[in-house]
C-alpha cells in the first residue's frame, strides 16, 4: 500500500469531513485532548468580505491546550481569530467556545478569553501598569483586584522593573510582552496569540516562547497560537490546525502525529521512477512519490536498503542520495500546501 | 499569579457588573486630562461665572449687603440689582454653554483619536466590552466633565435661590429648573457626540480641534450670510450655535420673532419683521446632527476596519 493513499481523500466543495483527533496508539485518558470538552468548535464556519470569501466551512472540534493555527500569508488565521472574538460576521455557519455561540454569546465568550493582537495596540500615554490594569478593569476586575493583578502580570511576562515606564519608550519585545501581560492579566480560560514572536530577537523569542509554553502546562488555560513560524509553533503546540485559502487543510495531534510517522526513507533518484517504485511495491514496501526525483519509502519487516540498490540497478535508477528522516511540522505543513484542502 | 509565584492563575474574584464597566473609561481619564496644569486652571477658571451667579443670588437677599452697596454707591435699590429669573439664569447657562465648547475643544479630540491611531480599539472590544460600552464611556468623560460646570451646579444655585425666596417661588420657578437641564444636557449631547465623531474620522489632535472649531463657526458665517441676504432668519438653522440658542430661548421661555431693519433701494430705513423659524425646526436639525453624529462613531468605532 502506498503511503498516499493512508491519507484522508480530498473533500469535494462544502463537504469537508470533520477533522477529529484519528489515532490508533494508547493515551493516557487523562492528557487525551478527546475526551476534553471542545474548546472551540467549528459549524461550517464561513467568513465574506465584499463578496470575497476569507474563511470557507470550517469544520472541527479543536480540543487541545495549545493549539497552533499555521497558514501561508493571507490564508485567514487572523481572520478566524477575529470571527471568533466576534469581530467579524459569519457570513454562514457558526463556532463555539466553551459550547457558547459566538453569534449568539460573544459578550460571554469574550469574558473568557483573552488576546493578544498582532499589531501593535496600545493606549497612549499610559505605563505598562496603568495599561495592564485599565485593561484587568476593563475585564471587570475590581480597581485594587485589577492593580493587584496588573503588578502580577508585568512581574510574570518579565517586565516587572519596567512597569512604571510609559508605553511610548519600550522596545518592540517589550512592547510584545506588555501585550502578552494585557491577555493574561484578567485570567482567561482561552488565550489567543497572534504572532506573539513577530519582530521578536532570538532571547526575547525564547522567552516569549518559555512564557507561552508555562502558560499551558499550568493547564488552566488553553492557548491558540497563530503564527507562520513553523518553530514557534512546533515548541508550544500540542496541536495544529493549517488554513489554506481560507480552508482547513489540516487539524492534527502534532505528537500523535509525530509518534504515528514512521521512519522513512527519502530517496532523491535519477532514471525510470515508475518501474523503480513499482518494484518497491512489490517487496510490500510502502511509498510515495513527493516530486519528479524523490520518493518516500517505509521498508517492511526483511527488506533491507541493498534490497533498493539492487532494484535501483536492475532498471537503470540511480540513488543520488539517501537518508533517514520522520515527517517534521515541516513536512506535514508543505504537505498541506501540496495537498490543498482536505488533510495530509 | 502573585508577583513571587510567577505562576499562571485564573481570577477568582468577584466582577464589577457588565453595566457599569463604562465608567472605567471616564476614570481613567480624569486621570490623563487633569495631568496638564493648563487644563486644571482653565477648568477652575471655568467655576468662576458660577460664583459670580451665586454672590448675585445672595445680595438679592442680604439686607446689609444692600445696604453697604448703597452706602459705596453701586446700586441705589435692589431694582437695580439684576433680576433673579429666567433670563438671569438663561444668561448664565449660556455662558457656560460657551465654556464647554472651550473644554470640549481640549478634551474631546484626542479620546477616539488617540485610540484609532494607537490600534488600542481590539484591545477594548476583545473584552465583555462593547462598541456601545466604548463610545458610552468615552461620551460620559465629556458628559461629566461638562455636567460639572453646567446643569449640576445650574441647579445647586436654583435651588440656593429657591431656599432664600421661599417654597412659593420654587414650586411657581421649576420650570426653570427643567430649562436649565434639558438646555445643558442637550447641549453637552451635541458637544460630546460632534468631537466624538470628529475624533473617530481625523486621528490628529489638531486638525481634529480645528475641524471641531470649524463646524462651527463656518457653517454660522454661511448661515448669516444666508440671513442678510435673504432677509430671513432660516440661515440660523445651518448653525449649530444658532441653533442651541432658538432651543435654549424656546426653553427659558425667551423666544420671540426677531424684527429687523434693512434699507431699501431708496435709501430707506424700514422696521420688517423677520420670522425665526419655528422651534420644532431647531430641535429636528439638532436631533439630524446627533444622528449623523452617531452614524459615523457606529461607522468607525470597530476593532479593524475591514477593507473591501
Amino acid at each position: 500500500m502506498a503511503l498516499a493513499e493512508t491519507t484522508p481523500q480530498e473533500p469535494t466543495d462544502g463537504d469537508q469531513p470533520r477533522h477529529d483527533l484519528q489515532t490508533d496508539q494508547q493515551r493516557d485518558p487523562q492528557n487525551d485532548p478527546r475526551n476534553f470538552a471542545p474548546v472551540i468548535d467549528l459549524n461550517g464556519l464561513s467568513v465574506t468580505f465584499g463578496g470575497r470569501p476569507i474563511l470557507q466551512n470550517l469544520q472541527g472540534e479543536l480540543r487541545g491546550r495549545a493549539i497552533g493555527l499555521l497558514g501561508p500569508n493571507g490564508a485567514g488565521k487572523t481572520t478566524l481569530i477575529h470571527t471568533l472574538l466576534g469581530f467579524h460576521e459569519p457570513s454562514s455557519g457558526t463556532a463555539h467556545i466553551f459550547g457558547q455561540d459566538i453569534t449568539t454569546d460573544a459578550k460571554q465568550i469574550r469574558s473568557l478569553v483573552g488576546y493578544m493582537p498582532e499589531r501593535d495596540s496600545f493606549i497612549a500615554k499610559m505605563s505598562a501598569v496603568h495599561f495592564v490594569r485599565l485593561m484587568a478593569e476593563l475585564s471587570g476586575l475590581p480597581p485594587e483586584a485589577a492593580l493587584e493583578r496588573a503588578h502580577e502580570a508585568l512581574f510574570y511576562v518579565g517586565l516587572g522593573e519596567a512597569r512604571y515606564r510609559s508605553l511610548d519608550t519600550y522596545s518592540l519585545g517589550m512592547k510584545q510582552l506588555a501585550k502578552l501581560a494585557q491577555a493574561i492579566v484578567h485570567g482567561p480560560r482561552l488565550i489567543f496569540l497572534d504572532e506573539p514572536t513577530n519582530g521578536l530577537d532570538p532571547p526575547a523569542r525564547q522567552r516569549m516562547i518559555r512564557l507561552v509554553r508555562e502558560i499551558r502546562d499550568s493547564g488552566k488555560a488553553n492557548i491558540v497560537l497563530s503564527s507562520h513560524l513553523l518553530r514557534d509553533v512546533e515548541e508550544c503546540c500540542e496541536e495544529i490546525l493549517i488554513l489554506k485559502d481560507g480552508r482547513l487543510a489540516v487539524y492534527c495531534n502534532l505528537e500523535e502525529e509525530r509518534k504515528s510517522n514512521r521512519k522513512f526513507l527519502l530517496l532523491e533518484t535519477r532514471g525510470d521512477q515508475e518501474k523503480f517504485v513499482a518494484a518497491i511495491g512489490e517487496l510490500g514496501c510502502e511509498y510515495a512519490i513527493t516530486g519528479d526525483t524523490r520518493v518516500k519509502v517505509v521498508l517492511q519487516g526483511g527488506t533491507e536498503v541493498r534490497d533498493l540498490y539492487r532494484i535501483a540497478s536492475q532498471f537503470d535508477v540511480q540513488i543520488r542520495r539517501l537518508s533517514y528522516k520522520r515527517d517534521s511540522l515541516e513536512d506535514i505543513f508543505l504537505k498541506a500546501m501540496e495537498n490543498g484542502h482536505g488533510g495530509l | 499569579m502573585a508577583v513571587y509565584e510567577h505562576s499562571y492563575k485564573l481570577y477568582p474574584g468577584k466582577l464589577t457588573p457588565e453595566w457599569s464597566r463604562f465608567l472605567v473609561i471616564p476614570r481613567h481619564a480624569f486621570r490623563d486630562v487633569f495631568k496638564s496644569k493648563l487644563f486644571t486652571a482653565f477648568y477652575v477658571f471655568c467655576f468662576a461665572p458660577l460664583l459670580i451667579e451665586a454672590i448675585l443670588i445672595y445680595l438679592h437677599h442680604n439686607v446689609s449687603a444692600i445696604e453697604i452697596l448703597k452706602t459705596m454707591g453701586i446700586v441705589n435699590a435692589i431694582q437695580e440689582l439684576i433680576p433673579i429669573d429666567n433670563t438671569f439664569f438663561q444668561f448664565f447657562v449660556a455662558f457656560q454653554a460657551g465654556l464647554s465648547f472651550l473644554v470640549t475643544l481640549l478634551v474631546g479630540p484626542p479620546l477616539v483619536a488617540r485610540d484609532l491611531r494607537n490600534n488600542a480599539l481590539p484591545l477594548y472590544l476583545c473584552r465583555s466590552f462593547s462598541r456601545s460600552d466604548y463610545v458610552l464611556g468615552k461620551m460620559s468623560v465629556l458628559f461629566i466633565l461638562l455636567s460639572a460646570i453646567t446643569w449640576v451646579p445650574q441647579l445647586l444655585l436654583f435651588l440656593f435661590q429657591s431656599s432664600l425666596e421661599g417654597f412659593s417661588w420654587f414650586t411657581s420657578n421649576l420650570w426653570l429648573a427643567s430649562a436649565i437641564l434639558i438646555a445643558s444636557v442637550v447641549w453637552i449631547l451635541v458637544l460630546a457626540l460632534l468631537s466624538q465623531a470628529v475624533s473617530a474620522l481625523v486621528k490628529w489632535r489638531v486638525i481634529a480641534s480645528a475641524t471641531l472649531i470649524g463646524i462651527f463657526l463656518i457653517p454660522s458665517v454661511f448661515g448669516q450670510v444666508i440671513n442678510s441676504l435673504f432677509q430671513t432668519r432660516w440661515g440660523s438653522l445651518v448653525s449649530l450655535g444658532a441653533l442651541m440658542t432658538n432651543v435654549t430661548t424656546g426653553l427659558f421661555g425667551t423666544f420671540t420673532q426677531t424684527s429687523g431693519r434693512v434699507t431699501d433701494f431708496d435709501g430707506r430705513l424700514l422696521d420688517v419683521v423677520i420670522s425665526e423659524p419655528p422651534l420644532w425646526v431647531s430641535w429636528f436639525v439638532l436631533f439630524v446632527v446627533c444622528a449623523i453624529c452617531l452614524a459615523l462613531i457606529s461607522r468607525k468605532v470597530k476593532a479593524y476596519e475591514v477593507v473591501r
